[in-house]
């Protein structure tokens, strides 16, 4: 066995020996703008995660806050909301994770399968469009078809079947649904790119000798296709499971109008975190700075354990 | 492989009824913004405008200066911030792709570790505001964008794959510094990379709301999707509560018509629907280099 650094040392080829230390200072002097921004706004609020463990005074300031040790926890883990949050968005997380594996790489194979390649194209296009509308304008789009007095729901839709308009923005039970309709009309088309892609790069030989061997469509999907996307879905499903504790702000808070009588089924952490930093009283900007910290730290186990266990079971399929 | 051709036909039905269900919404926003306010409140909203009219157009380009001036920062904020934040990212991640490059692991790592852990939104929030005092600034939208540790793996990969080591030598060779060899002999052959990279910065800022609710309080630095952002919300308190009506002193926020917030509405997604489809090899690009491993 050779050791790691051995296959370094080998993998280099002649022309590409380092440069003298003197050399390396102009390129090192390319990268100072972007060191300098990544350690301001990420390194910096790494730093601030203390803030957990301080009583927040915006005056004070990050390091002039007085410390309270486990405080800012004991006052979430007392109040009702954290095991709200939690379900919202754990739950809508994981259902998340899971049908956007199976619709995306439903759709990408659909897609694939195609035989006019222009239409396929076309198609394409359509359905990865709503993904670049901010969900500003997603929430405005809900608002034409939710409106009580002229949406199109309670105007054209409930009238056909003789049902008397709804008060959409009161109503929490059919919530869970439309944010999931809603997620999947957004970024249904987008996400099976990547998958799309993967499926591009397979060998056609592999389909041929099949084909040959008289396995049918579907055999190749299932034989084929889905072992050539082990991989990619991996890889996905890792860097999903880091943010089983985040998600996506706008979804929960603006498509919703921020409505405080569906609250119970889209106050997830981003929304919790947002709303008590826009509070800003000191025992809300605890409250969410403890939030953040278990989301942060949780975030972090999940993705290395993900990529551990991917490791173990497929080392080609672990992201790092 | 290919379907055979009966389930070619089904996809093709099953993909019509998507495309269907994709455009209706952005056509029903259409709509309503075409119709006349008279039509609207006699007959609601409809897929077709019962009766056609540009009011709401001619009211958003006449009366109030704070859309147009939201309309400017936000093309100020995308066109400064993509610039920027483009060079940035392409000179940061540069050096990361050269093979003879000392730090490259170092600067790896750091990029990385970003990735794998974040402070959170609180201590982002009052680093930003308390350490750098952004609020209330124009700057406040475009600095914490400008780089962005995903778009940084991409472009590293982008040079690692396309920019063969020769020609670098070739411009040691020829006695070129860093920085001529970068801007002459490497940028022109890494053109689609930067394109893509320019263009998911473009609409990042363009898009951006996140940025103004937790920094911009004054009117004047509103951008668009802000604005429409506290529109709505305004409508929001006026339902609950009725009341508030007489005390929005804001008339910018009360802006009368559903068909002149919808029309607000087209008006700010139109570029971005208009632009996409041209560019949209990028955006694939920029994808699936990204998700090479290494």
């Amino acid at each position: 066995m050779k050791s790691r650094k051995d296959l370094k040392r080998e993998r280099r080829t002649p022309g590409q020996k380092s440069l003298a230390i003197k050399k390396q200072l102009p390129l090192l002097s390319m990268m100072i703008p972007g060191a300098v921004l990544v350690f301001m706004f990420s390194y910096m609020p790494i730093f601030g995660i203390i803030l957990a463990f301080k009583k927040i005074n915006l005056r004070q300031g990050i390091l002039g806050s007085p410390w309270c040790g486990l405080n800012n926890f004991s006052y979430l883990f007392k109040s009702n909301d954290l095991w709200i949050m939690l379900r919202n968005t754990i739950g809508y997380n994981l259902l998340f994770i899971v049908l956007n594996v199976i619709l995306g790489v439903a759709l990408a194979i659909a897609l694939s399968l195609m035989r006019q390649k222009l239409a396929s194209k076309t198609y394409q296009t359509i359905f990865v469009m709503p993904h670049f509308l901010s969900m500003i304008i997603i929430s405005y789009i809900v608002l034409a078809f939710l409106n009580m007095e002229n949406g199109f729901v309670n105007k054209i839709i409930l009238p056909l079947f003789g049902k008397p308009a709804i008060n959409w923005y009161v109503d929490e039970k059919p919530w869970p649904f439309i944010l999931v309709f809603v997620y999947y009309w957004k970024e249904i088309g987008f996400g099976c790119i990547i998958y799309l892609a993967s499926i591009a790069g397979i060998d056609t030989q592999l389909y041929e000798a099949a084909a040959i061997d008289g396995a049918t469509v579907r055999q190749q999907i299932f034989n084929i296709t889905l072992p050539m996307l082990r991989t990619i879905i991996a890889i996905q499903v890792t860097l999903a499971i880091g943010t089983i504790l985040g998600g996506d702000f706008g979804l929960f808070y603006q498509v919703p109008m921020d409505s405080g009588a569906l609250s119970d089924v889209t106050t997830t952490i981003p929304v919790y975190v947002y709303k008590n930093i826009a509070n800003g009283g000191a025992s809300s900007l605890g409250a969410a700075s403890a939030t953040a910290f278990i989301q942060s730290v949780v975030g972090c186990i999940l993705v290395i354990a993900t990529n551990l266990a991917v490791s173990k079971i497929d080392s080609d399929s672990a992201l790092f | 492989m290919k379907a055979g051709k009966k389930a070619n036909i089904v996809l093709h039905i099953i993909f019509i009824l998507m495309t269907i269900a994709c455009l209706f919404p952005l056509l029903l926003v259409l709509s309503i913004s075409l119709s006349s306010s008279k039509s609207i409140m006699d007959y609601g909203y409809s897929i077709i405008p019962k009766e056609f009219s540009l009011e709401a157009y001619k009211y958003i380009l006449s009366t109030p200066i704070t859309i147009v001036r939201a309309y400017g920062v936000t093309i100020f904020n995308t066109v400064v911030g993509t610039a920027l934040s483009t060079l940035i990212i392409g000179l940061f991640s540069y050096p990361l792709s050269r093979p003879d490059f000392k730090f490259k692991s170092v600067f790896t790592y750091y990029i990385l570790i970003t990735m794998l852990f974040s402070g959170g939104t609180v201590s982002w929030y009052i680093v930003c505001s308390n350490v750098f005092h952004l609020s209330n600034t124009i700057w406040a939208m475009i600095l914490p964008y400008l780089m962005n540790a995903w778009f940084v793996i991409i472009m590293r990969t982008f040079f690692k794959t396309n920019v063969p080591y020769s020609i670098i030598e070739s411009g040691q060779l020829d006695g070129a510094n860093e920085y001529i060899i970068f801007f002459k002999l490497v940028l022109p052959i890494s053109l689609p990379g930067i394109a893509t990279i320019a263009l998911f910065q473009a609409l990042i800022y363009w898009n951006d709301w996140w940025l103004p609710i937790m920094f911009i309080v004054k009117p004047e630095l509103y951008n668009l999707q802000f604005l429409l952002q506290r529109m709505m919300q305004n409508i929001q308190q006026i339902n609950e509560n009725a009341k508030y009506m007489s005390s929005a002193s804001d008339q910018l926020m009360n802006i009368p018509s559903d068909g002149a917030r919808m029309a607000l509405c087209i008006i700010a997604m139109g570029p971005i629907l208009f632009v996409y489809p041209f560019f949209q090899k990028y955006f694939i690009q920029g994808l699936t280099v990204g998700s090479v491993k290494g």
